[in-house]
């Protein structure tokens, strides 16, 4: 079936109620509101408020108390309304859910799904736009997981649910309703920690996740069509922890790499797949690694986000100049 | 929704639904309730016009002031120039009275940081993460405090806010400090979709300043009279170095929670419909015209004046020119580190020759 990323991941949340009686779905206005964005349309009635209810309106509560289900054998899928709002649970995310494992050396676990809907071009007030993944690089325990299309959204989240530890599952809010996608009605999933090569190439390597695939492979498309350039684009899928394999397996091949995301550039993900680069395969490099990144500084508002963000323009620069065109 | 209240909790009201005199008149001249009346319908008819606006594309989201302008004015109406405001973006109206051109409001809702605030009104920026606001007047209080001044701090966030870590954090320091504050919840009823009484089991939230030590106040937040006398005196208060008030103000959203918020989705049109009946500004002019403060055939011709008056400040708006692309690299610090420099270089290179 054809279906949003709003609707596969509408379908996933079904079907995991629907499949575990421990998954659970709670958060701000995602009862009879169905959430922001209505991901979670109608959950509640086919479900009951038992099962999918909303809370007070606190993220470390959310988190907090998410961490207590999990640890007593719920399976919480909970929403954080924007992924800038985690700034709130903190504490509760890095120095609780991702160390429950940890603290307890095993004697409990926290398989616990925390959704938040991130990422810029869409004209929202400030904080509701930010890209957090790489805020949760050093938090050891966390698996983020950032899906670039509808079949992907679902897949992976079935398996966000299924693992055993804490999951930061990012949604990029521009590809909510941007194009619909094939995707089966019935139970699927997509493993975690596995990148995609969403396109072959060998003269050039792009990675991406979320809305940056795209803008990857617009770019990849003008680089063929000018340049004649043959660029493989990767869709990273989960951001944390990285498919190093992939990624040397790729930069091997085309001996040039450009890394695109919206989050600021410093510390980021490009910077840690740059590191990857350097330690598996910097003999096989022919020219230095491009990064085309959100800038270092906050997120600009409306007026002005359309500069902050990578376009395909940007990745044409990058890719010009990797290519010495 | 019924109003809740805890026994001997009261909502303090100085002018009933119909307008009627109900309580004691606080000390306040003719020509001062005209003035909180006119900054009610500038509150109105700017919310309407910023709504009419992005539907045309126009401006941003923006929550619906509507029915909530007794609170918003009555609460900002008794502050003095060096006192501080922090507030939601559900106070807009209160920044006017305290003195932000509205143009500039006006402008950010074009989608940009207005590059002249106006920092002499001690007004911070409209808050969007709910609640962390409150937090901010307390440590402006206890500066004042610790500085000596006679300036006070009023903090306003909604019902929903008071789940926040952070608000009960700021009635907690409030107390403890003896923070020259007024901290403000406007119960609207509703957060987003999620009604009052899903965001705290207790009858009412100023039943909370006991828990901190704090004095509370309990007030119907669509009586202008009641808002502006309960703040003028939690303000003086305060000013007297009396320390803390809790003030909830109980009033009602009408509109949607925003421009991108569909209401009919979680609830009764019967319940907007009832709370349209206490409507504050209808109630306010009716006292006002049983008063013989305001002819009746005035009102028109001032809500004509009112919509000329935001249509100018829109018009100045939409003239003024647009932040430039890389501006939002001048405010990240007080300088940029060289490799901040250097990005923006590559931003200016990429407007030049790249989308030029
Ligand atoms: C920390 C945080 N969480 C969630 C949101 C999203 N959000 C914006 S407004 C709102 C409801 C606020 O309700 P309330 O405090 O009652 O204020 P009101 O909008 O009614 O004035 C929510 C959940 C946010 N802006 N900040
Ligand atoms: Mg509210």
């Amino acid at each position: 079936m054809q279906m949003t990323m709003i609707e596969a991941l509408n379908s996933a949340l079904a079907l995991e109620l629907e499949r575990d009686r421990r998954v659970v779905v709670f958060g701000e206005d995602i009862g009879a509101n169905g959430g922001v964005f209505r991901v979670t349309e109608h959950l509640q009635n086919k479900f009951g408020e038992e099962r999918v209810f909303d809370t007070p309106l606190a993220e470390s509560g959310i988190i907090g108390t998410s961490i207590g289900m999990a640890i007593y054998g719920l399976r919480p899928i909970v929403e954080i309304q924007f992924a800038g709002f985690l700034f709130v649970c903190m504490n509760q995310l890095v120095s609780q859910a991702a160390r429950i494992r940890f603290r307890s050396a095993g004697a409990y676990t926290c398989p616990l799904v925390v959704r938040a809907p991130y990422g810029g071009g869409v004209r929202t007030p400030e904080l509701h736009s930010d890209s957090l993944e790489a805020v949760f690089l050093q938090t050891p325990g966390f698996k983020i997981v950032v899906p670039s299309n509808p079949y992907d959204a679902k897949g992976l989240l079935a398996s966000a649910v299924e693992d055993p530890d804490p999951v930061l599952f990012l949604e990029n809010i521009k590809l909510y309703r941007s194009f619909r996608a094939e995707t089966p009605t019935e139970h699927y999933s997509i493993p975690l920690g596995k990148a995609n090569v969403v396109q072959e190439g060998t003269d050039v390597s792009i990675f991406a996740y979320g809305a940056m695939v795209n803008v990857a492979l617009e770019a990849a498309k003008q680089a063929q069509q000018e340049t004649g350039t043959s660029v493989e684009v990767i869709d990273l899928r989960t951001v944390w922890p990285l498919d190093e394999d992939a990624i040397a397996a790729s930069v091997e091949k085309t001996g040039r790499a450009i890394i695109v995301h919206e989050a600021p550039r410093a510390g980021g993900i490009g910077a840690e797949i740059t590191a990857v680069i350097n330690e598996r395969c910097f003999y096989s490099l022919l020219k230095p690694i491009g990064r085309v990144t959100g800038y270092d500084t906050p997120y600009p508002v409306p007026g002005q986000e359309d500069y902050y963000l990578p376009t395909p323009a940007k990745v044409m620069t990058a890719l010009r100049e990797i290519m010495e065109l | 929704m019924a109003i809740q209240t805890d026994p001997g909790l009261v909502p303090y009201q100085i002018l009933d639904a119909g307008g009627n005199l109900v309580g004691k008149m606080p000390g306040i001249s003719a020509e001062r309730m005209l003035s909180l009346y006119r900054s009610m319908q500038v509150g109105r008819v700017f919310s309407n016009k910023i709504i009419a606006l992005q539907r045309q594309g126009r401006a941003t989201t923006f929550g619906s002031l509507v029915g909530q302008e007794a609170t918003a004015v009555g609460l900002a109406a008794p502050m003095q120039p060096q006192d501080w405001l922090a507030t939601s973006y559900r106070e807009i109206a209160s920044l006017i009275v305290k003195g932000v051109p509205i143009p500039t409001l006006a402008y950010s809702f074009r989608g940009f940081t207005p590059e002249n605030w106006p920092a002499e009104t001690h007004c911070l920026p409209v808050q969007i993460v709910i609640g962390t606001q409150m937090l901010h007047a307390v440590g402006l209080a206890m500066a004042a405090k610790i500085a000596g001044d006679p300036a006070v701090a009023v903090g306003v966030c909604g019902d929903g806010a008071t789940s926040e870590g952070d608000f009960n954090e700021a009635l907690n320091f409030a107390g403890v400090f003896q923070a020259p504050v007024v901290l403000v919840v406007q119960n609207n009823g509703w957060a987003i979709s999620v009604p009052r009484s899903k965001q705290s089991a207790a009858s009412t939230f100023a039943a909370r300043g006991e828990g901190f030590g704090v004095p509370a106040r309990l007030v119907d937040g669509n009586d202008i009279l009641a808002v502006y006398d309960t703040m003028s005196k939690a303000i003086e208060n305060a000013r007297a170095g009396n320390g803390p008030t809790l003030v909830e103000t109980l009033t009602y959203r009408i509109g949607a929670h925003t421009t991108a918020d569909d209401p009919t989705r979680y609830r009764d049109a019967a319940e907007v419909e009832a709370w349209r009946a206490r409507d504050p500004i209808a109630r306010f002019q009716k006292f006002l015209i049983a008063r013989d403060l305001l002819a009746e055939q005035r009102v028109q011709q001032l809500i004509e004046e009112v919509e000329e008056e935001i249509n100018e400040a829109v018009r100045i708006a939409e003239s003024m020119p647009p932040m430039a692309p890389d501006s939002f690299f001048d405010y990240v610090a007080a300088t940029l580190s060289p490799r901040q420099q250097a990005q923006r270089a590559d931003l200016l290179r990429y407007i030049n020759q790249v989308i030029q």
